[in-house]
């Protein structure tokens, strides 16, 4: 043990007192707070929730069945030229401003996670998909030059508008759901809870992986409160719900 | 600005003033002793009240974030049952606290993590800069951290020539303009749009020469200032916002995505904590993710929060360092009255209600720590005499909306005791005196009834100084009410002379 | 019931016309009034400028004053201030307590428990929010901070107010924030308070009223201070003394002295 160690901790102790063998016992810890919701995972009611509160924070929630994402996905990649057009010609400066830029008018890139359901890509004509695994992973300048990530989800929460990566084979590597300016995720139906306790009782069965809480687009509200949507996370959320 | 009160009319002086307009850019420099800097918070207090422009952004600011914390907390039907459990929770852990930092500490190892333990300030500099050199770079970038603020980290590096690059867009801005944080969650509240535009064409050399004060267009000059730095940098350095005891995980909460950046570009990571950040189990982050978001944005969860368990291989950064900090959290802990103050998650709830926060804003305080915790938290870790406990007027704002019901109120009491008995002993200032003797002879009078009776009648002597019903003047200490404020003047006959004249006829 | 006064110092020997109009109004309403001649102050100002061991003796003449109510002697106390209150609920115990005396800490508890805030004691002790009063004004209330937020007392004064008479009861903007009093701090942070006593009176005077009333005498002459510095004709009014006004013995808002308010009971007199 280290000298600081040792010396915290006994500072710890002699601050405690006698109070340490006696106090803080689990059970003295009330918990009266709703630990699930009265709507059941994936139903109508939880889904409503859900959209209502991601659409609050300016996410794009599309519903399809599983037959048509691929068409929905290639729709969202493309969409891309469209939407950085409309943005550029609102009063904010349009992001060339940024060291990089994809080849303009060019090839749309996007990557995926190795784990991906191969099946959901079969639309993307003409888009030069890159594919990224822990083992083969791509540089953080090569997903700087992708326009868009897709990846699959572990749950999302209705209450919060949230949803949850745990880097799987089917979310990838953290870093390619944060470089790219568009996350584009698939979340089934059944994968939607009503709560925050749900969500973390499930995430709770595998502590260890690297978790990530998306909740809405990058955001920031440090300029007299104003909330400006897309600072250095994708600035664009498309929220894919499949049932 | 003029102290005349009350009429209307007093609204339109509170109106820009281009003679007083300060120098928008100049910040308040980088202090010595982040805990402990500035003029006496009376003194510094006045200072920001004559600031038109500081009074309109606080304002604004906390009137916005109040209203929007409110609403989103209102369609919690269980928020007080998540406070009770909050709270209980951060009680235990400050019960348990040895044990629990034990097993983080086997967890955060066993995931292939590095623990180091920080007495203080300085040890914690050291330790994290020696990493840094290790790793022959010049230039690390930072999240967002109220205990890197707290112990001057980037100062440190600064001396040991290594850039510290703040990448939360608040935090950039206060660095450019060599100025101090004044808010726990919005560091840059006191600045508006327009001085950040003018920070950003001073001081940061890529900014578009032709940027407006549009907010999304500041953000986007960040953006682009900060990517690259994302894209190169060999080291993070970041806080928690929460450490799980029986997995090893942290968790950062954060908006922008620059923690992400942080958290997961560079190869080496270097989190710096204080010891009370636990909570004992991953469950219990179920009760926090919902109380945290709602009380500091006021948003139903933060854009983003990112959750790690010591390395992932092949996954974000493949060195990990964790350094537990002490810096005079053992000296609150001591305290069994104040020890609570340690409970608090930062959300900087109590800062947006409070009305002396509202009016002073943040540097006030002379602390990283500013507004109601950090008028308990300070004095406590500090363990100085400090005015601070005096910087209240116990309405009780903050206790009511604290998330993990944090007594704020009762504790400046016991702080404001403290600064009594350390007084007392000492010869102390003129001041002091005053005080302590009208105190004396108060607790004489109105510890009898007739007594009192007695004492009562004195004031009914300033009716020889009254005009038309009203003193407009008084002596000294009562010139401090009366160079603003009348005074009624007192009745011709006390309560309870007049109960004991109605007795008397019965 | 026969109720015990606290009139609170303050009131005592400046504002005497509130806890006259506790009087008025207690025993119109068919109840004892008893003024116990031993109580002097409930030792708030000391504890909240952190003299605890001074507040000792100023606490301990409070507890042996009023303990009879824990007897039965008395059915209630009842105190015209919701800041007196709170000390009396929440301070005193702790202040005995640390001092050593547990059995009087105790017996400060006890006396506590039984002890009202004037809004608290009509709707719910004595399950009344019309008490049949007339009262002729446009009015506002201040939510005084301890009222509000120690002791949660609510909409009661509000319920109360609504219940008068041809009372017009208009809302105060930012009604909950404090006035900036806070006792010394009114001195101790005397350009802090000034500026939070300033936003206060100009809330106060955009509502028209004529009359700003709370349940607080304390507050109420802060605020007052800048109303009256600020020439803007606002009265200032415990609530008591609004609701002790009847068409038979009205309470006049009139000048800013003690004495140029008539309540009720001295009309009637």
């Amino acid at each position: 043990m280290t000298d600081a160690k040792a010396e915290i901790l006994s500072r710890i102790r002699a601050a405690l007192g006698s109070e340490e063998d006696s106090a803080g016992t689990a059970g003295a810890v009330p918990r009266e707070y709703r630990s699930a919701g009265e709507h059941a995972p994936g139903s109508a009611a939880v889904l409503a929730l859900l959209i209502d509160r991601l659409e609050d924070y300016k996410a794009h929630v599309h519903r399809t069945a599983p037959a048509e994402i691929p068409a929905l996905l290639a729709r969202l990649i493309a969409e891309r030229s469209a939407e950085r057009q409309e943005v550029g010609s609102s009063n904010y400066r349009s992001p060339d401003v940024l060291p990089t830029t994809p080849e303009a008018g060019g090839r749309r890139s996007v990557v995926v996670p190795s784990g991906l359901e191969p099946g959901w890509l079969s639309g993307l004509a003409g888009v030069d998909v890159r594919t990224d695994s822990r083992d083969a992973p791509l540089s953080a300048a090569e997903l700087d030059e992708t326009d868009a990530v897709v990846t699959a989800a572990r749950v999302a929460v209705a209450e919060t508008g949230t949803i949850v990566l745990d880097g799987e084979p089917d979310q990838g590597r953290r870093a390619i759901s944060l470089v790219p300016d568009v996350h584009v995720c698939v979340v089934r139906t059944d994968q939607v809870v009503q709560t925050v306790p749900e969500a973390v009782r499930l995430l709770g069965t595998d502590p260890g992986r690297p978790l990530t809480w998306i909740s809405g687009p990058s955001a920031t509200s440090d300029i007299e409160l104003e909330r400006v949507e897309g600072v250095h996370g994708p600035r664009t959320l498309h929220v894919v719900l499949v049932s | 600005m003029s102290t005349f009160l009350g009429m209307p009319s007093a609204r339109t002086g509170r109106g820009p003033s281009p003679s007083a307009a300060p120098d928008t850019l100049a910040g308040v420099g980088r202090p010595e002793d982040p805990l402990h800097w500035g003029a006496s918070f009376p003194d510094a207090a006045k200072a920001a009240l004559d600031n038109d422009q500081l009074r309109r952004n606080l304002g604004k600011a906390t009137s916005t974030i109040r209203t929007k914390r409110a609403r989103v907390v209102d369609e919690v039907p269980d928020w007080e049952a998540l406070r009770d459990t909050g709270s209980a929770v951060k009680t235990d852990v400050m019960a348990r606290l040895p044990e629990l930092l034990e097993e983080l500490e086997r967890n955060v190892t066993a995931r292939g993590g590095v623990v180091h333990w920080a007495r203080d300030a300085a040890e914690a500099n050291r330790i994290v800069a020696s990493l840094v050199r290790e790793k022959e770079t010049d230039e690390v970038v930072k999240v967002k951290s109220m205990a890197t603020q707290e112990i001057g980290l980037n100062e440190a590096l600064a001396e040991e020539g290594i850039a510290a690059v703040e990448t939360d867009l608040a935090e950039l801005i206060v660095q450019l303009a060599d100025d101090m944080p004044s808010h726990i969650l919005v560091p840059a509240i006191h600045r508006n749009r327009t001085e950040i535009r003018d920070i950003f064409l001073e001081r940061m050399a890529d900014a578009p020469p032709d940027l407006t004060d549009v907010p999304r267009e500041l953000a986007m000059a960040a953006r682009a200032h900060l990517r690259r730095k994302f894209l190169s940098a060999k080291v993070a350095i970041s806080g928690a916002n929460f450490a799980v005891a029986d997995t090893g995980t942290l968790a950062v909460v954060e908006s922008e995505g620059n923690g992400r950046m942080c958290l997961t570009l560079p190869e080496t990571l270097i989190t710096v904590m204080g010891i009370e950040k636990l909570v004992p189990t991953f469950d219990d982050l179920e009760v926090f993710l919902q109380l945290l978001p709602r009380s500091s944005t006021g948003e139903r969860m933060n854009p983003y929060t990112s959750m790690w368990t010591g390395v992932t291989p092949g996954d974000g950064p493949q060195e990990f360092h964790l350094v537990l900090l002490d810096n005079g959290r053992t000296k609150v802990l001591a305290d069994e009255a104040g020890r609570s103050a340690l409970n608090c998650i930062r959300c900087s709830a109590c800062l947006n209600v409070c009305p002396v926060y509202e009016r002073v804003g943040g540097h006030a305080y002379g602390s990283v720590y500013p507004g109601p915790i950090g008028a308990i938290l300070t004095p406590q870790l500090t363990g100085e005499q400090s005015d601070l406990p005096y910087a209240s007027t116990l309405c009780g704002a903050c206790y009511e909306v604290c998330p993990v019901k944090i007594d704020i109120p009762s504790i400046l009491v016991e702080l404001r005791a403290r600064e009594v008995s350390l007084t007392a002993g000492s010869s102390g200032d003129t001041a002091d005196r005053v005080w302590s003797a009208a105190m004396k002879a108060a607790s004489f009078a109105m510890a009898d009834g007739a007594r009192f009776r007695r004492a009562a009648r004195v004031p009914r002597l300033l009716r020889a100084i009254s005009r038309n019903g009203v003193i407009k003047r008084l002596p000294f200490p009562g010139s401090l009410w009366t160079r603003s404020r009348d005074l009624m003047e007192p009745p011709k006959q006390t309560f309870r002379d007049w109960w004991a004249g109605r007795e008397e006829q019965r | 019931m026969r109720i015990a006064l606290a009139a609170t110092c303050i009131a005592d020997a400046m504002f005497p016309q509130a806890p006259r109009a506790v009087v008025t109004l207690l025993e119109r309403l068919g109840h004892e009034v008893v003024f116990p001649a031993g109580q002097a102050c409930c030792g708030q100002m000391h504890v909240n400028t952190g003299y605890l061991a001074d507040a000792v003796p100023v606490v301990q003449n409070h507890v042996r004053t009023f303990a009879p109510v824990t007897d039965g002697e008395w059915d209630a106390v009842v105190v015209p201030s919701g800041s007196c209150t709170g000390s009396i609920r929440h301070q005193q115990a702790m202040v005995l307590e640390r001092a050593g005396l547990h059995s009087e800490a105790r017996a400060a508890a006890a006396v506590a428990e039984r002890t009202y805030e004037f809004s608290e004691l009509l709707v719910d002790v004595l399950g009344v929010t019309d008490v049949g009063a007339w009262f002729p004004h446009r009015v506002t209330y201040h939510p005084t901070c301890h009222s509000l937020r120690m002791l949660g007392v609510g909409d009661k004064p509000e319920r109360l107010l609504r219940a008068v008479e041809g009372l017009e009861l208009v809302p105060l903007a930012e009604a909950e924030g404090c006035c900036g009093f806070g006792g010394t701090f009114a001195l101790k942070n005397a350009d802090t308070s000034e500026a939070m006593l300033q936003d206060k009176v100009a809330t106060v005077v955009d509502t028209g009223a004529e009359v700003l009333t709370a349940g607080d005498w304390s507050c109420l002459m802060h605020i007052n201070g800048g109303l009256s510095r600020g020439g803007t004709g606002v009265r200032p009014m415990h609530l008591a003394e609004i609701l002790a006004s009847t068409r038979e013995s009205p309470t006049v808002p009139s000048g800013p002295g003690s004495d140029s308010v008539r309540t009720g009971t001295e009309v009637a007199r």
